[in-house]
């Protein structure tokens, strides 16, 4: 039977509503308003999993995102599981479940709990020390820790979810909807400014909404009373959107946060489909309040970790807000009043309070006084100092403090308890703050990290700015809210508040116990089980840097990044190296504050929209076609046409042959096109290009390379004078952003005086390129009037035609070595265009080739891909391309860099060509080449860059670049590969038509 | 993320715009007539300094235009922002 914990009806949980769920396949009870752990906390369940090292039972300690211990697996099993889910924000839905996740193989019987027996041979940087030595015992320990040491475990199948991105602008965003967040974002779009209030949690109100201490008052209302009454009201103001289960991931520069918005998690599986599950928010504010509180500190001590250990704060909440009793036997442990509130509300609600151990001398507030009259016993300056129960708190051992608080006295008293609530003090939540770039102080008598600034664009208010009573948070929020907004009035002017909490609080980072330290285990991260034994080796290793520390021990470096005990580490640190904290400084807190799913990260950009694609005009053909498609850049090309089941390698076969023996015709449409105007065009292109153009005739087209300023090659293509003003520039398909970013660059810093204006035209036309012997007979057949003959339409020359209505223009340049035009027609008649071709070309059989086709043609005629042949680490006289470079230009981009003496070495990779004594073994592009093969270790010359079997000329053929090839002509080199190495001679790398013969056959 | 403001088109964000490197190193107009040592001053060295550094910024997602921007680098304030061919503001 399972206990029934529930104390009183919370109108927060509604009782009507009974919720059944599954936690490590049995079946719970819960009520609608539940969250996962305080079901389990009304079933009595408290050990919800196994710390990461030790294996040691763990529970439930806290009620929100903070929790290090009650980390479970959402769903497991199904294709909505999720891992590392705080039980503390898992809402109960019916159907819902859920496991535990670090243990093996369950959470009653844990095979890893036999490190806990083991922890003297598991001290800090154990993994460091021990799994790296020796290295080929890694995949022996790999198996161990997999198995042992569970984080859950990832979907396997598709997530069913869709999420969502959206961008947010807002004058005022208000982070946190405490007491402080909900003043703050009323008074804000009271006074126009368009506000959003984003808040974690479900529900508005943070701790004050619970808040039943009969000692305070606001304007003579019990705090919650008057806090659910400023809440009613906010439905009334305009400007104000409010946001839950919202929850702030990061906050970056230029007040640029990201949220995640909740929608469906806490919904039954038939509410969630179709449905976006969570919605990333960026928000862009032109001012942000942070209003994020305060986390509960725990105390640190000897055996402080074991299930029924909360933080007083969590129990206080699970009773007033959720009605359930954590245990019946309870014992709180404190440095401050706060616990004592936690008391007076089990009290108040009939539930068992046994004792309140407190380390202070002795405090006097009103609080103090109830819990006395109501028969709590109090025990003045004892601390903890053991612990017992494995797999729940049974009891507790206490002993007197010394004054000075370094050790106890006297005899031990064993107190029976099931639940002890922990009160160690507050400490801001200042991540967003930091993440925002901004730095902390340390305020030496709270004993915390606050923020150093507030700005006009951000402040930080309430208990996350450092005020933890009622009176002063309303105090300093009325005068940073009338200073950041620039008001006058506000509502929180006449509040009248009668308050009764002292801020007394004795600190002690690590408490002493009869024990040495080195026989105890005072935890100081809970997930990831690091001690306080730990940091103190880790200091006595002779680590200072607080970043060091915290990766040897791993403190703080789960997935609740030691939201609880960061504090403590840093305390102790600072006690044993005796500096001061505020020198001290804190680790960063990073990004995000909680976990995101990679699902709200990608939002909609998955599957077709994870990266973009462009198509040409001409796809839909290559697609009935059955071409195989390959990525160049963002593009999609054509690869090759295989028919009746050929492989890649006799697809391309095929159509090599086809293009020099008959015709061929290739989708040109990618390659970049830059159409340049301005009386300065031509003085342009001289600057840009390695050649001259200024003699360049209209009509004409013109080989251009361009380098950088490096003298690196950067970019090739043709490019066509249009008129006396006017060019049309070709890039590579992959080049072509760059290129004209380039050429802006200059036109824009560098050469602003020139008259000259550069559009982007690649997406305007579709170019269909058609080659080989009867190519022209083609042409004629589409265009019958135009006069192909080599006088009137020369080999680099262009002209203007008409297909039916069709305006277009044809060059007439080559990438194959053989007779080709490129007919260029406005992209909406592409695929038109590409169908007359092919009509017309049946009677010779017009084969369309794909990319993988036209790099072995320009292949055989050596001719350059940018990019492929040249990775800018060579010059065009490294490629051999000595005629392409201008003498007698003064300047142009790179010139330069040419007669640098690193330029000029003889000894640079050079392009050549490469020939395999046996003709049919193909190189494997990226081999190295070597001239030794018995030396160690060999000299590496340089390495092939294309490579492909030539149908036309029989023979495997290859580039490549070698050091000093120039003069390497006709001698022998190595190509060694794994099983074999492969003789290779260096060869002209113009391999077939060397007298350009075919151009005009 | 920055909020830039572009002097074109006013404030975007940073994902519109591509940095360019150290503003106000001007090409030679005479590459000839530097020794290596000088070209290779031109061509190589940049700045990296903590705290305010002078930069060349793109909105090139936008309007395509080139700017200058003054940014402390320790902290990532856009102290200005001016056009190109314009005088850096008085420090
Ligand atoms: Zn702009």
């Amino acid at each position: 039977m399972n206990k029934n914990l529930r104390v009183k009806s919370s109108e927060y949980i509604d009782e009507t509503n009974r919720i059944s769920f599954k936690f490590n396949g049995k079946t719970y009870h819960g009520f609608k308003g539940d969250t996962l752990a305080s079901a389990l906390l009304a079933n009595d369940v408290h050990l919800v999993g196994r710390s990461f090292k030790y294996h040691r039972p763990r529970g439930i300690m806290t009620s929100g995102s903070e929790e290090p211990n009650a980390i479970v697996q959402v769903n497991p099993g199904t294709n909505r599981t999720e891992p590392n889910v705080r039980a503390t924000e898992v809402e109960i839905y019916e159907g819902l479940e859920a496991s535990s996740q670090n243990c093996w193989p369950s959470v009653e019987f844990d095979i890893g709990g036999i490190n806990n027996f083991l922890s003297p041979f598991f001290p800090a940087g154990f993994y460091y020390k021990t799994f790296m030595w020796p290295a080929s015992f890694w995949e022996k320990y790999e198996f161990f820790i997999r198995h042992s040491a569970g984080l859950g475990k990832s979907p396997t199948t598709t997530d069913p979810d869709i999420y969502d991105h959206r961008n947010v602008h807002c004058d005022v965003l208000v982070v946190g909807a405490g007491i402080s967040g909900i003043m703050a974002a009323k008074n804000a779009a009271k006074n126009n400014f368009k506000t959003l209030l984003v808040e974690e949690k479900n529900e508005l109100g943070g701790s004050t909404i619970y808040e039943n201490n009969e000692f305070n008052k606001i304007d003579n209302k019990a705090p919650s009373e008057w806090l659910k009454k400023e809440i009613e009201e906010l439905k009334n103001i305009k400007n104000l959107e409010i946001k839950t289960r919202t929850s702030v991931a990061a906050y970056h520069q230029y007040n640029y946060l990201l949220a995640r918005e909740n929608l469906t998690d806490h919904l039954e599986a038939k509410d969630k489909t179709n449905k976006i599950r969570q919605r990333l928010l960026k928000i862009r504010a032109k001012k942000v309040i942070l209003a994020t509180g305060a986390l509960e500190r725990p105390l640190i001590f000897n055996n402080n970790d074991r299930p029924g250990i909360m933080l007083s704060s969590a129990i206080k909440k699970y009773s007033e807000f959720y009605g359930v009793a954590c245990g019946s036997k309870n014992v709180f442990f404190t440095n401050n009043d706060s616990a004592y509130e936690s008391a007076i509300s089990l009290f108040n609600k009939g539930i068992n309070v046994e004792a309140i151990i407190d380390i202070r001398e002795q405090s006097e507030s009103k609080i103090i006084k109830k819990v006395k009259e109501a028969g709590i016993k109090i025990y003045w300056s004892h601390s903890i100092v053991d612990t017992t129960g494995y797999k729940r708190l049974n009891s507790i051992s206490i002993m007197k403090l010394s004054n000075d608080g370094t050790s106890v006295t006297g005899s031990k008293i064993s107190i029976s308890c099931d639940c002890l609530g922990v009160a160690g003090g507050w400490t801001p939540a200042v991540h967003l703050y930091t993440q925002s770039g901004n730095k902390l102080k340390f305020d030496d008598e709270k004993k915390v990290f606050l923020p150093n600034q507030n700005t006009s664009e951000q402040i930080s208010v309430g208990s996350c700015g450092g005020d933890f009573k009622i009176d002063e948070i309303i105090k300093n929020l009325n005068q940073k809210l009338k200073d950041t907004l620039n008001i006058k009035e506000t509502d929180l002017d006449n509040i009248k508040v009668e308050i009764d909490q002292e801020n007394s609080k004795r600190n002690i980072w690590l408490l002493p116990s009869d024990k040495p330290l080195g026989k105890t285990k005072p935890f100081v991260d809970y997930q990831n089980d690091a001690t306080a034994k730990d940091i103190k080796l880790a200091l006595r290793e002779g680590f200072r840097s607080i970043e060091h520390v915290k990766r040897y021990t791993t403190t703080g470096m789960g997935t609740d990044q030691g939201k609880l005990g960061n504090m403590h580490a840093l305390g102790i640190i600072a006690d044993t190296a005796g500096v001061k904290m505020g020198e001290l400084g804190t680790t960063t807190f990073r990004p995000p504050y909680t976990p995101l799913t990679f699902g709200t990260i990608v939002g909609r950009n998955v599957g077709k929209f994870f990266d973009i694609f462009r198509r040409t005009p001409m796809n839909d053909w290559h697609v009935e076609n059955k071409a195989e498609f390959e990525n160049v850049g963002q593009w999609k090309r054509a690869w090759y046409y295989p028919i009746n089941g050929e492989t890649m390698h006799q697809a391309v076969q095929r159509e090599s042959k086809a293009a020099r023996e008959s015709a061929g015709i290739l989708d040109a449409s990618t390659l970049g096109k830059i159409d340049i105007q301005g009386s300065d065009a031509s003085e342009f292109l001289n600057r840009v290009y390695t050649n001259a153009w200024s003699k360049l005739a209209i009509g004409k087209c013109r080989y251009g390379l361009m380098l950088n300023e490096d003298g690196m090659v950067y970019d090739d293509g043709v490019t066509t004078r249009l008129g006396e003003n006017h060019y049309l520039m070709t890039t590579t398909t992959g080049g072509a952003a760059n290129v004209l970013g380039k050429l802006e660059d200059y036109l824009q810093t560098e050469w602003p005086e020139l008259d000259v204006y550069l559009t982007s035209v690649t997406d305007h036309y579709a170019t269909a390129s058609l080659c080989g012997p009867n190519s022209k007979k083609i042409i004629k057949k589409i265009v019958p009037d135009l006069d192909l003959s080599d006088e009137s339409f020369p080999h680099m020359s262009f002209k203007e035609a008409k297909i039916g209505n069709i305006q277009c223009r044809i060059m007439r340049i080559s990438f194959t070595g053989e007779h080709s035009y490129e007919i260029n027609v406005q992209a909406s008649y592409g695929k038109d265009l590409w169908e007359k071709c092919i009509e017309a070309g049946k009677e010779f059989n017009i084969t369309p080739y794909g990319t993988e086709t036209m790099h072995l043609l320009r292949a055989e005629k050596g001719f350059i891909i940018v990019g492929q042949d040249t990775d800018g680490t060579m010059t065009p006289i490294d490629l051999q391309m000595d005629w392409i470079v201008s003498k007698k230009k003064y300047d142009f981009i790179g010139k330069r860099s040419l007669y640098r003496s690193d330029t000029m070495r003889e000894d640079r990779k050079q392009l050549v060509g490469l020939l395999t004594d046996d003709p049919n073994i193909v190189l494997e592009e990226g081999a190295q080449i070597v001239s030794e093969l018995n030396q160690s270790p060999v000299e590496m010359l340089g390495h092939v860059t294309s490579s492909y079997f030539s149908p036309n000329l029989k023979k495997s053929i290859a580039l490549a670049v070698v050091r000093g090839g120039k003069d390497m002509m006709g001698k022998k080199l190595f190509v060694p590969m794994e099983n074999k190495n492969i003789n290779v001679t260096v060869a002209n790398p113009v391999f077939y038509d060397e007298k350009n013969e075919r151009l005009n056959a | 993320m920055f909020l830039i403001n572009c002097p074109y088109c006013g404030e975007r964000d940073q994902q519109e715009f591509k940095a360019g490197g150290e503003a106000h190193i001007e090409r030679p107009k005479q590459p000839t007539e530097l020794s290596d040592d000088e070209w290779a001053e031109y061509l190589f060295m940049r700045k990296n300094i903590k705290g305010v550094q002078f930069e060349r910024w793109n909105h090139a997602h936008g309007c395509r235009k080139w700017f200058n921007m003054v940014r402390d680098t320790s902290n990532d304030e856009i102290k200005a922002i001016y056009k190109m061919g314009e005088k850096p503001p008085a420090q």
